[in-house]
This record gives C-alpha cells, structure tokens and sequence, in this order.
C-alpha cells in the first residue's frame, strides 16, 4: 500500500516536472520591502514604501498578463543583523526574488552583500551611501534613486554658480559626515568656489549653538550640513535662532528629504538649499502618482522620492522580466537585463542602469520656499537648477566598482 | 576670546538641562531610592504635551509652562501608585529594570503615532529675537532658558532644605518609620516627590521644545549623559547637583570649542576621572 | 541590605545537579535535531549566540549581584576585533575568535576597574556610561566604518577543516562553542570561586570580614563575563558576517538584560530560555515593527512587577528543583 502510494506520488512530481518543464518559464514574482517601519526613517520609506510597492503592482498590469506577484514586508530596525536575518530567511524560506527600498547603508551594504551570496536582486531606493557602486558594487543591485556622491556634487556644483562661492561645513562625525564633507569639498573647489572651514560634531547633537557660532563667525555665504536626521532638522531649527539665514548666510542640506520639511515647518525651512531626485509636484506624472500614492497614505502625506523610487524601479524590473517572458530566478541575469533595457521612467525621467548598478536620471536642486510662496501643505519646494543625468552622478571613470574592469 | 565668552555662555543653556534633569533624579532618589530610567521619557513627554496644548487647546507657551508639568506629573503620580509603589523592599536595582521598561513602552508608543522625525514647535513671540552682544549674537530664548531654569533650580533647593516640608521630607528619606509616628503620611510623601522629580523633567522638555525638533526620542541619549552627571555630583546633596549640572554643561562648552570631536565623551571622560580620584562622587555620600 | 530576588535555591542539595545533568543533556538533544527538524537553523544559530551572550551577563547579575547596564559594549567589542580581524587581516576563524576574545578581556580589565569602585545603582549607571563612551569611540574610529559597519566578513575554514559557509557545519560549530561555554559557566558557578561570589551577593560584609577580598572576585566575575560576552560577539560576527554599531547600543544592554529577566536571573537555564524568546519575538514581529519596542517595555514592567523569577525560576521554584 504504502509503496503503491510513493510510486504516485513520483508520478505526479514527474508529471509536473514536464508540465513546467513544457510551459516555457516560471511567472511568479516575490517581492521582499525591507524598511524601517518604526525608527529614524519610517516616514521617508516605512509603510509608504509597502504601499508604493502595491501600486506598482496594480499599475504594471502584470496580473493581467497572468504573473502571479506576491509580497512580503518586514522592519529591519536599522539593525544590519536583523536586516540580514530577516534576507536570509526571505530568499531561503519565502523565496522572495527582489529586494526594495533597503534604506539605511548599514542594512542595505549587509543586504546588497547577502543578495550576491545568493543570487538574487536588490533594488535599491533608500541606502545614501554610494560606496554600493562603488567599491562594494555587485552584479546583483541597483541603487535606484540617489546617493552622497550625487548630492553632494549637484548641491555644490549648483550653488557656486549661482554665487555660494565660501563654503563653513557642519559635519556629522562619523564616516558618512566626512565623505559627504570631502565629496563636496572637491566640487565646491572644482566650480571655483573656497571652503574656509568645518566643524565637526558628534552624531546625535542635541544643541548645537557652539557650531552654528562658529559658522557664523567665519562669514561664509554657504553654510553646509553635512549630517543627517535629526541632526539635520536640529541644526536647521537652532540656525533659524541665531539668525544665520537673516544674517545674510545660507543653508545648504546635502541629505534632507520632504519629510524633514514637512516636520521642521516653512518657518523654520524657508530659503533652505538641496538636492532631490524627485519631487511630487514636477510636472503632470509625478502629480498623477503622487495623487493616487496621498490618497492612501497615512496622514495624506506626499511620496518621498525613496517611496517613488520604489515603485519606479519595481516597474522596471516588472518591464524587463515581462519582456523575457518569463522570472528566470537568477538574479544577476534579471539585472543584466535590467542594464540592458533604458529607463523611461514617468517619476525620474529618462535615464538607465550603468554597468556598476547605479540608475542615473536627473537631480534637482530645489530651495524651500516662504510661507507666503506656499499654496497649501506639501508645496514646499522651488526648482532652481537642474544637472541633466549624465553630469550627476559619479562618473563611470572615477568608480572603483570591480565589474567595470573585465 | 571672544569666542570663549561665548562657548562659556552657550555651555551655561547646555547646563540648565543638565541641572533640571539630574535634580529631578536626584529629589527621586533620595525619596524613593529608584533610580528613574524613565526620565528621559517623562522629558520627552513634557515636550509632547507643550505641543499638544497649543496644536489641540491654543493654549501657548506660557500655559505649556505651568499646565505640562502639571500633567506629566499628574502621569508621574500614576506611575508611583500603580507601579513603582510595589518595589517597596525589593533590590533597587528592580526600580531601575521597572522604569527602563516604562521609558521603553512610552517612547515606543509615541514613535508610533508621531513618527521620528519630529514635530515643530515654535519660539514664544515675546521671546523672539536676540541681541548682539559684541561678542556673540544671544538669541533671547536661551538667555531666558538659562534664567528660568536657574530660578526653578533655586527654588527647589529652597523647597527642600529650607522648609518645614522639606524638613519632613529630608526626615523621611532618613527614618520613614519615625516620621511616620510622628502622624505624617510618608506614602503620600513620595508620591508627591516622584510627582515633583517628574514635573521638573517636563518642565526642562517645554524649555527645550523651542530648540529641538519635538522628538520621541529625544530624551532617549540625554537620559545617559544625565546619569553620567549625576555619578559625577553624587546624589547626596540638592545644590551638588544644580552644581555639577551647570558646571558640566559649561565644560561640555568649552570642549565643543577646543576640540569638538570629543564634546559627546567629554562628560563620560570626567565620569571615569572623578571615580578613579574620588569613587563617591563630587558631593556623594558613599552609596 | 536588600538583594535581588534569585531563585538558585542556596544550599540545594547534591542530587539536584542530576536534574540540572537531565536538563542539560535535553537541551543538547533538541539543539542537535536542529537542523533535520525544518526549524531553520539561521534563526537558531542567532538565538545561540544571544542565549551565550545573556548567560555571559548571568554570570554577573546572577551569581555576584551586579546589574551591567552596559555589557553590550563586550559583544559589540568581541564583534568588530573579530570582523576586523578576519575580513582586513584575513586570520582564521578560530584565530579571530581568539583575538575578539582577548579585546573583550583588555576591555573587561579597564572598565572592571573603573566600574567595581561604586556599587548597586551606581555600578550600573557608570557601565552604561562607560558603554555609551565606547559607543562613541566605535561610531568615529574609522575601522568600524560608522553606521556602515564592516560587512561582508568571509566565514572561512575554521582549524582548516571546517568549512562555515555551509550552514550545517556553522550550525554545529556554533553550538559545540556555545555548549562548551555553557558548561564552563555551570563550572565556575559551582566551584570555590562561585561560591564566594554568591556569599558576597548574599552579604558582602560578612564576606569582607570571612577575609574575602571581595573587589578582586568581582573584578575577577566582571572580566569572565566580558570575556563570555566578547566570545558570544566573535561567534555572532561568523552567522551574521557583519558587526556594526546596533551591537553596542545601550538599546543592546537593555535586550540581555531582558532575555535574563524573562528567563530568571541567576538560573543556569533561564538565560538561554529568555533568548530563544526575545529572539523568536524579534523575528516574528518583525512585520508589525513598530511594537517590539512597546512590547519589550510591557515585558520588562510585568516581569519586574510580577514574575521577578523569570520562566526557568518559576517552574525551579514551583517543582522546587534547581534549574
């Protein structure tokens, strides 16, 4: 009895081998948002980036096509370890194929490592650190919507043209302050401009009325930040009591989202300098989606362009394996085909993958505007420069990215 | 030097938090021998509800400054009779592990419905501005920051070593048994300290609002720093702590200046000094 | 002079270390069938290393009294030697184990003796302090990377013949180095040396005046216990192939502090039971992210205010046994 039983059993698991053997390929996609749901970061990815990724989805019309894509959702409380386990047992386990959003560097190095070791995909739309095209790229990610070398470099470049020709740095001290501070350091004296000096300040800085002395005293025109979150936000709103801005001096934020904006208030935000890749109120596309995207978020907010750079990269992955035919699950294949198909992209614009994995489109420098410019809650920001695609990011000849040099 | 004048002056503000927080944790564990890991959420709290009153009730900066640590306290006070009342007679480490794990669950539940990144909270329109000094521009706020909070230090110490309830108090810390015969309700004392310890870490949250991003977290890394001061000082003695509060802010001042890297361990430096010369701390009686 | 609540229940006579032998040879047994029971052994292997971490601390809190409010900074320190170790240096596994190690102790040596002056309260607020310096100095020294991390550390052959990019032999190497610590815990708890350290938790006067010196035994637990903590942080760096600063976060400090609460303090299995479940909870809220936080908090108050002996302590008491 029980041998007649296995025999069948083999006979069915033989039977379908072949079915799926003869029906060309596998059409079933797994898609793994990795974020932070709870920490420093949860409104710029966080549950909007879940719901970026559900958009996308429903907008690709590939259920139509008869893909089947699932979705899984996870916080890796900016913990690498906790990002790491929860990867591992998504690619073994759940067998997700590609990974989005992944913000924070340290999960999205941990995660971007963890991909190649076994060969899946990672769509990269929230990490800064450019070290991911760099020299740590892989043949299994794309990093999606920005990085430091970009901001740093449209951000600086843009505003010495337009007068900023002394730069004071406010730098967060740790590895991420420092390369933010010594990339724009080399555009500020590349574009002609003079840095007259930095102060660096421990991470986390509640108060930071000695730096924004100290900035104030060396009479510089632009008054760079480079830090991040809450340190950011802090300096920005201390600036505002010291008077920086009305003293005649201006702010420069080279890592500042929408977010911030909205938590800091125009008061406070008004006449701020940066760059961002995405903004909702662009042209009529961005518009569009952001529309539909508020409608569903939490508090009505606008998508952050992690949040678009979610859905617009899973877009493209969805295009690339929907010309294939098939999910080959072979995640440096699906990327390669990813490099090999240029982005048209309704959110950042035309543009493509490099061959390091670094999607390239055009940067925008935006500043915040008054109170009285404002029309309403989220119009924040004025387009003031624009660097086309090719002029944003780090040059392919200056990467130290291992795959350029077969 | 001009600068110095003013790191020294910009140090004095640093120290005002400094001051607030650890004589409230001082006024706490000299009453209830707990040392209160959830400071640093009740801080925070103080600042949550200044934003709230004026967001929900328009009840401005002023109000916040009476009402919120009024509240908090009032939250304070909950906490005590339903929680913390229980640790009587157990290890006091128990106090520590039972407030860590409440400053836990508070930050946690405001980071989910208020996010990270923070909420605004604008400078009161009488306070607005600043003046040039000459050598430094001082935004009022901060002077008005230092003053306050010096008074309110003051105050308390007077409260509590000057007074006929203080007297009582330092009584009780002493001999709870005896004061207890003499007809006064010790609980009820306690009770109101922990009410009081806490209402004075609101207090120094509204201060900060204007400042800092109002922040679930921003009570979470000062409580440290907090600790670190109060080891320093030692917890024996109110105007030690008042003291050492200001005096470490100032000094965290001049490191900013003279080699900013270091400001963040500065304080924890001292810490480790001031054990090696003098393991009581500053003022400390021997724990 | 009040003391923690422990329920090792003092002067248990001889044949109880035969339920703790029982009890020792089941947890081995399930730990083996790991990897043929479908239970996937990444989780596992990380739980094992929080259970050799939490047990470390035990060690301290549990047998001499002391509340480290800052042991993350040993595994964190354990962690970024041994990575630094074996992906820039590339040594050998058990060679970067060694050196984590050996950090964790130097570690250990410093602060121990900086800590020990204070007592109660102060001992654990001058750790925390201590472990927050440490943080610093870990966030701006440049070869921990910042809040990168180092990433991607190779697993190599262990002694040459272990492979550990194969899980199933990282499983079983991972769970030989944390039986054998296990067992020279349960060692040093039951030895002479234990036993002044549980006479000095009880009542460190009449220690002092047995002609104990008493500073040098806990000097000498606090160093043990870094050590342990620091072998728990080398043996992690090989599971996860990353060390990065969430290891020496005071937020870390507080989580072992938890899994020996909720196991029991001061039991020799509590530690490893109160892992496996703030490890397990970790994982599988993992989707509901924002609550771990809150409901760390909810343990950490309901376990102070009602259930001081933690699981392992519970049942030991209930089945009057010593667990």
């Amino acid at each position: 009895m029980k041998s007649k039983f296995s025999a069948l059993m083999l006979g069915s698991a033989l039977v379908l081998a072949s079915a799926t053997g003869a029906f060309a390929q596998d059409k079933n996609i797994k898609i793994g948002v990795l974020t932070d749901m709870s920490g420093l970061y949860a409104d710029l990815g966080g549950a909007g980036s879940v719901i970026a990724a559900q958009m996308a989805i429903e907008d690709s019309g590939m259920l139509a096509k008869g893909w089947k894509i699932e979705m899984v959702s996870a916080d890796h409380q900016n913990k690498p370890d906790v990002g790491t386990n929860i990867g591992r047992q998504w690619i073994d386990v759940e067998k997700v194929d590609v990974f989005v959003d992944v913000l924070n560097s340290g999960v999205g190095l941990a995660i971007n490592n963890l991909v190649k070791e076994k060969n899946a995909v990672m769509i990269n739309s929230g990490a800064a650190s450019s070290v991911l095209t760099d020299a740590q790229c892989t043949p299994n990610t794309v990093h999606w919507v920005y990085d430091t070398y970009m901001l740093a470099n449209s951000t600086g470049d843009a505003l010495v043209k337009s007068g900023g020709d002394t730069w004071y740095f406010l730098t967060a001290d740790y590895a991420f302050g420092q390369a933010l501070e010594k990339d724009t350091t080399a555009v500020v004296t590349k574009a002609g401009g003079k840095v007259l000096g930095a102060v660096k300040h421990p991470l986390n800085t509640a108060d930071f009325s000695s730096f924004l002395l100290q900035a104030q005293a060396s009479k510089a025109k632009i008054v760079g930040l480079a830090n991040a979150g809450g340190d950011t936000t802090n300096s920005i709103k201390q600036a505002a009591e010291f008077g920086i801005v009305k003293g005649g001096q201006k702010l420069a934020g080279l890592l500042l989202f929408i977010t911030d904006v909205h938590s800091l208030g125009l008061n406070v935000a008004q006449g701020l300098n940066f760059t961002e890749t995405f903004y909702w109120d662009l042209n009529d596309q961005t518009r569009a989606f952001s529309k539909k995207f508020s409608e569903r978020s939490k508090n009505k907010a606008q998508p952050s362009m992690v949040q678009a750079g979610v859905y617009s990269g899973l877009l493209h992955y969805f295009k690339v394996l929907d010309a294939n035919g098939g999910n080959p699950k072979d995640g440096a294949k699906v990327v390669s085909l990813m490099k090999d198909m240029k982005t048209d992209d309704a959110l950042f614009g035309k543009g493509e993958i490099q061959p390091n994995g670094r999607k390239i489109h055009p940067a925008y420098l935006f500043e915040v505007k008054t109170p009285s410019e404002s029309k309403g809650p989220w119009d924040y920001y004025k387009l003031i420069g624009t660097t086309p695609a090719d002029k944003a990011f780090r040059p392919l000849s200056e990467s130290a990215c291992p795959l350029l040099k077969k | 030097m001009q600068a110095l004048y003013a790191q020294l002056l910009v140090g004095l503000i640093n120290g005002s938090f400094y001051a607030l927080l650890s004589l409230g944790l001082a006024v706490i564990f000299g009453m209830l021998n707990i040392i209160n890991f959830a400071h640093g959420a009740l801080y925070m709290m103080g600042a949550f509800v200044a934003y709230f009153l004026l967001q929900y009730s328009g009840l401005n900066y002023w109000w916040a400054l009476i009402l919120a640590p009024a509240i908090v306290g009032l939250f304070g006070i909950l906490l005590e009779r339903t929680m913390l009342q229980w640790l009587t007679g157990l290890d006091h480490l128990y106090g520590l592990l039972l407030t860590f794990g409440i400053a836990l669950i508070v930050q946690g539940l405001f980071q989910n419905y208020f996010g990270s990144s923070g909420l605004p909270y604008a400078i009161p329109d009488l306070l607005k501005g600043g003046v040039n000094l000459g050598f430094m521009y001082l935004p009022i706020y901060r002077a008005w920051v230092v003053v306050f909070s010096l008074v309110v230090c003051l105050a308390t110490w007077y409260l509590i070593e000057k007074t006929q309830l203080g007297a009582y108090l330092r009584a009780a810390t002493e001999n709870p048994t005896l004061v207890r015969a003499f007809g006064i309700n010790v609980p009820l004392m306690i009770t109101l300290t922990y009410g009081l310890g806490v209402g004075l870490a609101a207090l120094a949250g509204v201060l900060s609002a204007p400042i800092n991003q109002v922040r679930p977290l921003m009570g979470a890394d000062l409580i440290i720093v907090v600790f670190a001061v109060v080891v320093i000082g030692g917890m024996g003695s109110i105007m030690g702590s008042i003291i050492t509060g200001f005096a470490l802010g100032v000094i965290e001042g001049l490191t900013k200046y003279f080699y900013p890297e270091a400001s963040n361990t500065v304080v924890f430096v001292l810490m480790v000094l001031v054990l090696l010369v003098k393991p009581q701390g500053l003022t400390g009686r021997a724990a | 002079m009040t003391t923690m609540t422990t329920s090792s229940a003092d002067g248990v006579s001889k044949p109880f270390i035969r339920d703790e032998m029982w009890a020792f040879l089941i947890m081995t047994a399930l730990l083996v069938m790991v990897p043929v029971s479908g239970i996937y052994p990444f989780f596992v292997m990380q739980a094992l290393c929080f259970a050799l971490f939490a047990c470390a601390f035990n060690l301290l809190i549990g047998y001499s009294g002391l509340l480290s409010f800052g042991h993350a900074m040993f595994l964190g320190t354990g962690g970024y030697v041994t990575a630094h170790a074996a992906k820039v240096w590339g040594v050998s596994p058990e060679i970067g184990i060694v050196l984590g190690v050996a950090a964790a102790v130097a570690l250990g040596v410093i602060t121990g003796l900086i800590a020990i002056r204070r007592q109660g309260i102060y001992f654990s607020m001058i750790t925390l302090a201590l472990s927050q310096l440490l943080y610093f100095v870990y966030l701006q020294t440049p070869f921990t990377h910042g809040e990168d991390g180092i990433q991607g550390v190779p697993q190599g052959m262990m002694f040459g013949i272990f492979d550990l990019s194969k899980p199933i032999t990282l499983y079983y190497v991972v769970l030989v180095i944390f039986l054998l610590a296990f067992l020279l815990i349960y060692r040093i708890i039951n030895s002479p040396f234990g036993e002044v350290l549980k006479s000095i938790r009880e009542n460190e006067p009449r220690a002092i005046s047995l002609g104990y010196k008493t500073d040098q035994y806990k000097l000498m637990a606090f160093i043990l216990s870094g050590a342990l903590a620091g072998l728990a942080g080398a043996v992690k760096v090989f599971v996860a192939q990353n060390a990065s600063l969430t290891d020496v976060h005071w937020t870390m400090s507080g989580e072992v502090v938890l899994m020996t609460l909720v196991g029991g303090l001061g039991t020799v299995f509590g530690p490893v039971i109160g892992a496996f479940v703030i490890i397990a909870m970790q994982q599988y809220l993992a989707s509901f992210g924002q609550w771990v936080l809150v409901i760390q908090g909810v343990i950490f108050v309901v376990c102070v205010l009602t259930f001081r002996r933690g699981v392992i302590g519970e049942i030991a008491h209930y089945f009057r046994r010593s667990l």
